[in-house]
């Protein structure tokens, strides 16, 4: 009886993503690629800004440019803009590091509502705490690999 | 005592109890849709002037409800029952809706089946005797279904093309032994049917079966075909539902494709960037309480098939890897007197 269940149920799983209509995988590539590259276009030229006329050394730039596109994607996301440019963009805003400050700032508009503690601070990391955590992670076993192999 | 019985999930309601009021309140986006002319009311935005979106659904909810038991010339203490759910945890709606009412309750989760449901239950409650008057209703919001379910609002995210948009909306009906008004005189009760499906973003498919199911069950339990019956709806499957519900009863021997819609398909407009459509406990109660039953009253349907499909997952469920259970149920209306 399980078996013809698990038969059926894939049968039906293999009918149904054979007639699945599909994502237009060139057009979301364009498209990420064009939102994205102009994102970076945006941060090379406050790069260029922070270099040019603060006088800022490279990594210092680089820390001002952070600082900046962190800022940009939180007003967008304050100002309900950033939502619109992700519908189009795709990985090309959510990859860049306006989308990581579009990914914690709209949880804590979102969950205001419930409170500064329970609200705001325990749940404005549920979309970006996954990516620290693993990203944080990953460091430290590299760290760990350079150090007993590579050093 | 006489069975009131046909077949294994099909009952017979001989007392043909009466729809006299209904009231649907939608959102901005459902009406700007094809359907947006024939909703009673439409909020202005989707926060309505209150603190919370929570809120502003369950004064949606009051709202139709009040309205419908108006509209039927009644006071809240003329009804016996009241069947209401939503989507939301705990059916919160719901709930602090019969808190205002004061109207004895049941409160339903059969997630978006839930407009079917409760007509059901009231129907059986006035064709036993039991209630002389029962209000159904259910409703639900994008914002809060959203932020519940999927991300917040104003996560830059891209929907899939099988992805369904939540309606702003809420429906409400009365019951009644007597009045006037189109007549319930069937219910086929749904099983929970699951094929496994475990994409949350192709709702349309997790529920198609169960929709084949209860279609397929009510017609060889009535001994009816497709050809009896002027419309047959289901509530929230979504374009890539829709065929696939054509599909599998043209493959069961019921040809349904002229007289078949898909409340999720009609609600939105092509253009209006939802993908599949549309889907939500107020998607089907919208629908059927503002567009259906209208078309009842002014003659142009004599007999429909009503059905309201529900994709049975908790966010639980998901994130540990369980399929979607789908579920629907039917109830047949018809027009005048019996």
């Amino acid at each position: 009886m399980d078996a013809i269940k698990q038969n059926k149920d894939r049968e039906y799983q293999k009918y149904v993503s054979a007639k699945m209509p599909k994502t237009n995988i060139l057009r979301n590539c364009t498209s990420a690629f064009l939102v994205g590259g102009l994102i970076c276009v945006i941060g090379q030229i406050i790069l260029n800004i922070g270099r040019n006329y603060y006088n800022l050394d490279q990594n210092s730039a680089a820390t001002f440019t952070t600082i900046v596109m962190i800022f940009l994607g939180g007003i967008l996301t304050g100002l309900g803009v950033y939502d619109d440019i992700g519908k189009i963009g795709g990985a090309g805003s959510i990859v860049p590091i306006t989308g990581f400050s579009n990914s914690i700032v709209s949880p804590a508009m979102e969950f205001k509502r419930e409170g500064f503690v329970l609200g705001i601070g325990a749940k404005m990391f549920t979309v970006a705490g996954p990516v620290l955590v693993y990203g944080i992670g990953s460091s430290v076993v590299v760290g760990f690999i350079y150090y007993f192999f590579v050093r | 005592m006489e069975s009131k019985r046909l077949g294994g999930q099909t009952i017979i309601l001989k007392n043909r109890p009466k729809i006299i009021s209904n009231s649907s309140i939608v959102g901005q986006k459902e009406s700007q849709g094809p359907l947006g002319e024939f909703f009673d009311i439409v909020m202005p935005d989707n926060l309505w002037g209150e603190d919370s979106w929570e809120k502003t659904e369950c004064r949606m909810l009051k709202e139709v409800c009040e309205r419908a038991i108006e509209g039927a010339n009644k006071k809240n203490t003329d009804i016996n029952y009241f069947f209401a759910g939503d989507l939301l945890n705990q059916i919160m709606t719901a709930n602090f809706t019969a808190r205002t009412l004061g109207i004895p309750f049941f409160g339903l989760f059969g997630a978006c089946s839930t407009m079917t449901e409760s007509i059901s239950l009231g129907a059986i409650m006035v064709d036993g005797g039991y209630a002389d008057n029962a209000l159904c209703a259910t409703s639900s919001h994008f914002c809060t279904a959203e932020r519940q379910f999927r991300y917040p609002l104003e996560q830059g995210t891209q929907m899939a093309p099988t992805g369904q948009w939540t309606v702003t909306g809420a429906g409400a009906v009365v019951v009644s032994n007597e009045g006037n008004g189109p007549s319930i005189t069937h219910i086929t009760t749904g099983k929970v049917v699951d094929y496994g499906i475990k994409d949350v973003n192709n709702m349309g498919a997790a529920m198609a079966p169960a929709a084949v199911e209860t279609i397929k069950a009510h017609f060889e339990d009535t001994g009816r075909n497709p050809q009896d019956y002027d419309l047959i709806v289901t509530g929230d499957l979504g374009r890539f539902g829709r065929e696939l519900t054509i599909d599998m009863l043209n493959k069961e021997g019921y040809d349904i494709a002229s007289r078949y819609i898909d409340c999720g398909c009609e609600i939105y407009g092509e253009e209006q960037d939802v993908q599949s459509g549309g889907s939500g406990c107020g998607c089907s109660a919208v629908v059927f309480s503002g567009f259906i039953l209208k078309k009842i009253e002014e003659g142009e349907l004599n007999r429909v098939l009503m059905g309201s499909t529900g994709a049975l997952l908790s966010t639980t469920s998901t994130q540990q890897g369980e399929s979607i259970p789908g579920i629907m149920h039917l109830v047949v209306i018809e027009k005048g007197e019996g």
